[in-house]
């Protein structure tokens, strides 16, 4: 049947409406941020080669990927060693932040009995709370990863409950019609309508991770970032200090690239919305 | 003329399919009551309107049909039985689409199929056959976000009879369309609901789409904020067929009927 639907589909002038939404171009999105970069990194070399700031307080760019390249064995076995403690945090907190949300869900005291309390328990610095845990737990793995856990937990939780929260009532109630049951109503409509609020909180988490390893590992510890951070802090190796934050940086965007992907691997539809 | 006067009940010796007796509706338990005492009868394949303002509570009524709502006083019957409060028993469809983002299409109108315990494949292989008379063909595998506006209602459409039951209940299902699809998506729900045998209640505050699509009108009155509850001012039954058979023409609309009908309504209405 001939139905005024694929005439509602197209205008006239579509295409430029299209173009013009569109934003600037991949080449451009790309290119502008990297020639910024570059042009920050060529001026601190000159600002460090022409003597205005003293070498022993500020390396020069080349200087810190001198010592990435010279400590890369050693950076890399004490990357494996956070990267071990960001996921296994990682993964429990989700999972903790997970059962949080679908509790509060479903039930609304636990809900106003643990609102407040997730909320309290992200204005304790982890900085605070960190040596505490080593005194607790002493200086291996569990103090690392129970500190990540409660800094990773609360962005999935609070995603998620409100994703679970902000759930169409009518469609709620169309499914009630059909004679579903809440734990259909959950798994068919509310956890497919949240996935977008979980990798929100997912990608904050993923960050979180990694900070939370190398601030628990500034602490005590024997081997990670944080560790090979103190190190070369109080032998004021600077270029060395740079290389770090450097690879913390680089483990952090990777973990958010891995989420990105993940988010697109799980969330096909959003591709076709998006065209 | 072929339309009856006003505060006729139906003139049809066959015993309803869905039936609602003097119900009292509340939306706070009884403090404030909605909707009193109204009764309204629908018939095999029938397609029966509630027209009535905004704020009127055409959707509690809606709601109270499906057993989404308990009436506070009344019941509800599916063919004599009491369905008063208890939701699963008629299809309903709203304005909204409500198909869900994260599933394809074919998985979308399967919805009620595994709901009901059916697995995925079989519940595919059911649905997949009528997507071609729902004019849906080709479009099982994408998703909602790729489907026009009335595409993506016949879809709705075509996952409230696949949830199995004789009647529909339909909540302005045209009124987020634009004007032209509207027209040509409600003679063809009206076509295909007479088809598959499907009877409907519909709601609606277009006056012209109510007499375009009803075989009987319930006209509603009453503004329950301002404390006067709802009720049924009169009864509109359009009799289509022998309207155009009288006037020679194969469309209700040019009809002295339809223009009668439409004014009864309007009357009711106030």
């Amino acid at each position: 049947m001939a139905t005024a639907d694929d005439r509602s589909m197209h205008t006239p002038d579509g295409t430029s409406h299209a173009n013009a939404a569109a934003g600037p171009t991949r080449a451009r999105r790309i290119a502008v941020p990297a020639i910024t970069v570059a042009v920050l990194l060529v001026a601190w070399e000159i600002v460090v080669r022409a003597g205005m700031v003293p070498n022993f307080l500020l390396p020069s760019p080349t200087q810190v990927v001198a010592a990435l390249v010279g400590d890369s064995a050693l950076l890399a076995s004490h990357a494996g060693t956070t990267l071990v403690e960001s996921a296994l945090g990682l993964v429990i907190g989700v999972a903790v932040g997970f059962v949080a949300a679908v509790l509060m869900d479903r039930f609304e005291t636990i809900y106003l009995a643990l609102d407040p309390l997730i909320t309290i328990s992200q204005t304790i610095p982890t900085v605070a709370i960190a040596p505490l845990l080593v005194l607790w737990f002493g200086y291996g793995l569990a103090p690392k990863v129970i500190l990540i856990v409660l800094t990773t937990f609360f962005p999935v939780a609070v995603s998620l409950a409100s994703g679970f929260r902000s759930t169409d009532p009518d469609m709620i109630d169309l499914m009630r019609t059909m004679g579903a049951s809440d734990l259909q109503i959950f798994l068919q409509v509310k956890l497919p309508g949240s996935l977008e609020q979980f990798f929100s909180g997912l990608r904050i988490s993923a960050t979180y991770a990694i900070v939370g390893a190398v601030i628990s590992e500034w602490l005590g510890g024997f081997s990670g970032l944080g560790v090979y951070m103190t190190r070369v802090r109080k032998s004021f190796a600077y270029d060395r200090m740079f290389a770090v934050i450097i690879l913390i940086s680089v483990l952090s965007l990777a973990l958010m690239r891995l989420v990105d992907l993940l988010e697109r691997v799980s969330m096909p539809w959003k591709q076709e919305e998006g065209k | 003329m072929a339309t009856d006067s006003l505060n006729n009940m139906p003139g049809n010796d066959v015993p309803p399919i869905l039936e609602a007796r003097h119900l009292t509706l509340s939306w706070d338990g009884g403090a404030h009551v909605v909707v009193r005492d109204i009764s309204l009868e629908v018939g095999e394949s029938e397609v029966v309107c509630l027209v009535g303002k905004s704020g009127c509570g055409k959707t509690t009524i809606l709601h109270a049909l499906s057993g989404l709502t308990a009436p506070i006083e009344g019941q509800v019957l599916l063919r004599g039985a009491d369905i008063s409060g208890r939701p699963g028993k008629v299809s309903y469809m709203l304005q909204k689409d409500l198909l869900i983002p994260s599933k394809r299409i074919i998985d979308n109108v399967c919805l009620p199929l595994v709901i009901k315990g059916a697995p995925r494949k079989d519940a595919r292989e059911i649905a997949a056959p009528l997507f071609e008379r729902f004019d849906l063909a080709g479009t099982e595998q994408k998703w909602p976000s790729q489907l026009s506006g009335g595409m993506r209602q016949r879809a709705a459409f075509l996952r409230t009879y696949l949830q199995g039951n004789e009647v529909a209940l339909l909540d302005e299902p045209f009124s987020a369309l634009d004007a032209i699809t509207r027209v040509d998506l409600r003679s063809w729900y009206c076509d295909m609901a007479r088809d598959l045998g499907l009877a409907s209640v519909v709601i609606t505050h277009d006056v012209d789409e109510a007499v375009s699509m009803a075989d009987r009108i319930y006209v509603l009155s009453g503004t329950p904020r301002a404390g006067v509850p709802t009720t049924v001012a009169g009864v509109v039954n359009v009799r289509r067929e022998q309207a155009m058979a009288q006037a020679g023409v194969d469309d209700f609309a040019l009809t002295p009927s339809y223009v009668a009908c439409k004014r009864q309504v309007l009357e009711l209405l106030g």
